[in-house]
């Protein structure tokens, strides 16, 4: 279908780049995109892909608005303290675009729904807040064949890495097991300085728009950390052998997504 | 005045930057290698940017004449898919 006018002038900027033109645009919103969690990370990669003109987002997250999600959570505002952050979501992204189809789940992801939810989905990212999910979402991507941007950020840091099936190592491959639940501070302990989302969530819509127009390299096989304090950024290689891993390697041993114990106070956030 | 037999006619005289030269790339995008693309745009910024713009992405630049009422006719060729 051709793009109309209006759509012309919406995405210019995007459309006079050679690198994604009119096809690539098409491409966008004609793409399905599942955001977990529409906290810190899922807050701006949201914005920049409905922005973006990505057809269809998914936006999965079981809480409500609270005040001391709006140092860092841009997508929601004063007023949408109590409402479920999926709504405030929605109503943000289709104010920004009409052209964006938002699908929301108002729920927990777990073993039980995750696959069936990133099953509709051409790129999944991940902007939990725990390990648990985040295996959670690795494996059923794993299982599903879905690639997915996993980010984490904690205090002054973030890390990303992107997972495509068959090009490179998994979240899994690189991490084994959640750690401990009493092991690791959760942001609710730690702290988290609001622009970190911004910087790292952006960078997963990054990603997204790049598998999607199929523009440039990928984050597969490679760990981006950034650490505000010092202002460095590091690409770590990953190793490249996945044989051995228990849900992407030859000879798996998780068939289904694993419901890992979260530290009770991850459950009210 | 160039006599270009073209395919496809467009005409931007009603469209502001970038949009003069968006409309231009989309229509080519159309287009199959080859044929031929003749513009009406005005003079001033779209005739001094879109010929460029249009050239840096490749396409080939066959004429650009002026039509005596402050609009230009540009004739482009397609260059790649």
């Amino acid at each position: 279908m051709a793009l109309t006018d209006e759509q012309l002038e919406r995405y210019s900027r995007h459309i006079i780049l050679k690198e994604i033109g009119a096809k690539g645009q098409k491409k966008l919103l004609n793409a399905k995109v599942l955001i977990i969690g529409a906290g810190g990370l899922g807050a701006p990669a949201a914005m920049y892909l409905a922005a973006a003109g990505v057809g269809t987002i998914g936006i999965a997250d079981a809480d409500v608005v609270d005040l001391s999600n709006l140092q860092r959570q841009i997508i929601h505002s004063t007023a949408d303290i109590g409402k479920p952050k999926v709504e405030s979501a929605r109503e943000t992204m289709n104010a920004m675009n009409p052209d964006v189809n938002v699908i929301t789940y108002h729920d927990f992801v777990s073993a039980s729904n995750v696959r069936e939810l990133v099953r509709d989905y051409d790129f999944i990212l991940d902007g939990t807040d725990n390990f648990p999910a985040k295996f959670l979402i690795n494996d059923a991507c794993v299982l599903e064949g879905k690639p997915f941007s996993h980010a984490g950020i904690i205090r002054f840091k973030g890390q990303l890495m992107t997972y495509v099936p068959g090009r490179g190592p998994c979240y899994r491959c690189v991490f084994k097991n959640p750690p401990p639940k009493d092991a690791v501070p959760t942001c609710k302990q730690a702290g988290v300085i609001g622009a970190m989302g911004g910087v790292i969530g952006s960078l997963q819509a990054m990603e997204a728009v790049k598998y999607i127009t199929g523009v440039g390299e990928l984050l597969t096989g490679w760990l981006l950390t950034y650490d505000a304090i010092k202002m460095e950024f590091h690409k770590v290689k990953l190793p490249a052998d996945t044989h051995a891993c228990p849900v992407c390697g030859d000879h798996p041993t998780i068939l289904e997504p694993i419901d890992y114990e979260q530290a009770a106070c991850d459950l009210k956030r | 005045m160039t006599d270009i037999s073209f395919d496809e006619e467009l005409d931007i005289t009603d469209k502001q930057c970038p949009l003069t030269f968006v409309k231009a790339k989309v229509t080519l995008d159309e287009l199959d290698e080859g044929e031929v693309l003749k513009i009406r745009l005005n003079d001033g910024e779209p005739r001094e940017n879109v010929p460029r713009s249009l050239a840096d992405e490749g396409h080939e630049i066959l004429g650009l004449d002026p039509n005596g009422d402050g609009t230009y006719t540009l004739f482009v060729r397609k260059v790649g898919d």
